[in-house]
């Protein structure tokens, strides 16, 4: 029982990183980017390619991952996305489902179509028992993870200067602009972040979820339901939905296997039925 | 007062005038009639093309003229395939009954489930029906007693259509079959969007506000074209199952909600012909391209939409003066 939570926090909070960046751009920015999962993909493959071909030791790819990936959603946006912000949402879908075509055969392309392993450092492998529960190490690393990062992106969105500004930038981009706020470049660099962070869940994420082709797919309707049930005024409501994703879902696959993800997908379709605007929003929010 | 007079004349005429038939209407179907006998080795290929076009028909019912965005639209042409499918085997294997079963199915799903697209924004429709399209998909997988699972449903046998003739190997008769009854389809919708309940439509999706004070009742409108356009996907389901005898878990898979929005996309959006256009461009796209690259078409598909969009789909539909002509700003 306790074992089955904690997988399911580890599993909640990897999907809070991987789905945040979706929170601003999709609930921010209000760009439906359905290639989110594409970034996630890309940093998976980045860190098994420098692990397991070039040795480069676990700790560092992570970072690397970040940046890289980051590095790659800042040149998209720029070059793709931008011309898109003012587009109707069909184009956006269309577009961004194109992208997710692209990642995938490109993925199956240059990695092949299996499973990818990650060798992982001897000191994150194994389990141990605490408390009655049987705790994996790798998982307590992801906690441990997720929780500084949350509360890093938690504290740069409220406390520091380019948080407000991201805010500003958001409730209304022209006043912002006529503030002196270098709106696009405000954008751009929360795209890159956002993308970033996909790129590092999908470094930490590639041993606990699996990686391979057809990941993008795979996931996108979880961060979708991530974003949509959690809302998008603050960051507390998809952590909050990320976590209930994630231990529902583990709990799910345990004691009711036959059911499978059915019981998610009818939960997030009530939700929105319910709250179009998610469960955590505040009323009359966009 | 007799200037009002003409003016109302003028728009009535133009009214009646978009719904004559056009030259490149005439010269679709002719062709599509022709190829029966230009190409009988390619039947199988063009019953494919029919059964798209009837889908991406549907789609644009819905997405063309009451601008709702759909991502788990291939959740009804699933419905109907399945439904045809489990009726011929243990019901009855009459064709046209299997049709009309599987269209009736996929309506009342659709009548249902179309409450939940009314409210929300995009987002919110985009999320629902991508949800319902997954839980159906997860429903077919799990009830494997019925709907065969991942194996797909198999010893689905036809009668034959009315009675007289039999489904045969090249195809011939269920291309023939399909043109029928995209044709007669076609021909539904086009009565449909050119009468005043398809006028009202486009109204509600230029502009609802407006379209309630004129009081155009637009929730009951869009409740009834969304149930009718999951009749039209069920009906392209169904088709597809008695043509193939097979159902499998494809028919509910999200890449093909994501195909026929490239479909609609390609042929354009809104003017019904664009679903049957876009139809034979991505099929003949798709088979030289898996051609050329077997495993790797989806990434040239992926690089057409991506652009398509970045073009501007306007631009793109706006290239062919052979098009009918329409106001600008029409597409969204």
């Amino acid at each position: 029982m306790l074992t089955i939570l904690f997988d399911g926090i580890a599993y909640g909070m990897l999907l809070f990183i991987l789905a945040c960046g979706l929170t601003i751009t999709l609930g921010l920015m209000n760009f439906i980017n359905l290639a989110h999962g594409a970034f996630a993909m890309a940093g998976g493959y980045i860190t098994v390619v420098l692990l397991n071909r070039y040795g480069v030791s676990f700790y560092l790819c992570l970072p690397i991952a970040f940046f890289a990936v980051a590095a790659v959603g800042a040149l998209l946006e720029r070059t793709l996305y931008r011309h898109l912000y003012d587009a109707p949402h069909l184009d956006q879908v269309l577009f961004s489902v194109g992208l997710v075509f692209m990642a995938i055969a490109a993925a199956d392309y240059f990695m092949g179509g299996q499973q990818q392993l990650i060798n992982l450092p001897d000191e994150l492998r194994g389990r141990f028992e605490f408390m009655g529960a049987d705790i994996g190490r790798y998982r307590l690393f992801i906690i441990g993870c997720c929780a500084v990062l949350a509360i890093a992106l938690q504290l740069a969105l409220t406390r520091t200067r380019f948080g407000s500004q991201l805010r500003a930038a958001v409730d209304d981009g022209r006043v912002a602009r006529g503030l002196g706020i270098n709106v696009p470049l405000v954008f751009a660099l929360t795209f890159a972040l956002g993308s970033g962070l996909a790129g590092l869940g999908g470094a930490i994420g590639a041993e606990m979820l699996g990686l391979d082709p057809n990941f993008p797919l795979k996931f996108m309707i979880y961060f979708l339901i991530v974003v949509s049930v959690g809302g998008t005024s603050s960051i507390t409501g998809p952590f909050l939905a990320a976590l209930l994703l994630g231990i529902a879902d583990v709990a799910g696959k345990y004691y009711a296997p036959q059911v499978g993800a059915f019981v998610i997908y009818a939960v997030m379709v009530l939700v929105l039925i319910v709250r179009p605007h998610g469960l955590f929003s505040r009323e009359g929010g966009r | 007062m007799s200037e009002t007079r003409t003016s109302s004349t003028a728009a009535a005429d133009q009214l009646v005038s978009r719904t004559r038939w056009r030259a490149f209407e005439v010269a679709l179907w002719l062709s599509a009639v022709a190829v029966i006998f230009l190409l009988p080795s390619k039947m199988l290929l063009f019953t494919e093309i029919a059964i798209l076009a009837l889908f991406a028909i549907s789609l644009d019912l819905v997405l063309g003229y009451a601008g709702i965005v759909s991502l788990g639209h291939a959740a009804f042409f699933g419905l109907g395939a399945y439904s045809a499918g489990l009726f011929a085997k243990h019901v009855f294997g009459d064709p046209t009954l299997g049709l009309l079963v599987a269209g009736l199915a996929s309506a009342a799903f659709g009548f249902l489930t179309s409450f939940l697209v009314l409210r929300g924004s995009d987002l919110t429709r985009l999320m629902t029906t991508l949800g319902i399209a997954l839980m159906l998909g997860e429903l077919a997988n799990r009830l494997d007693s019925v709907t065969g699972g991942a194996d797909g449903l198999t010893g689905v046998t036809m009668r034959p259509i009315l009675g007289l003739f039999e489904f045969d190997l090249w195809g011939r008769n269920g291309y023939i079959y399909s043109l029928i009854v995209l044709f007669v389809l076609t021909m539904l919708a086009r009565r449909i969007v050119h009468s005043p309940f398809g006028l009202s439509l486009r109204a509600i999706k230029s502009n609802p506000v407006r379209a309630a004070m004129v009081a155009v009742p637009s929730n009951k409108r869009l409740v009834t074209i969304y149930t009718v356009a999951a009749a039209y996907a069920g009906i392209a389901g169904a088709l597809l199952t008695q043509t193939t005898g097979f159902v499998s878990l494809d028919v509910l898979a999200f890449h093909r909600s994501a195909d026929v929005l490239l479909v609609l996309v390609l042929g354009g959006v809104g003017y019904l012909y664009g679903g049957i256009i876009g139809a034979i461009i991505f099929t003949l796209l798709r088979d030289v391209l898996s051609e050329l690259t077997p495993q790797y078409w989806m990434f040239w598909i992926g690089l057409i939409l991506v652009a398509i969009v970045l073009t501007g789909r306007d631009r793109l539909t706006r290239l062919g003066s052979w098009r009918p002509a329409r106001q600008a700003g029409g597409t969204r």
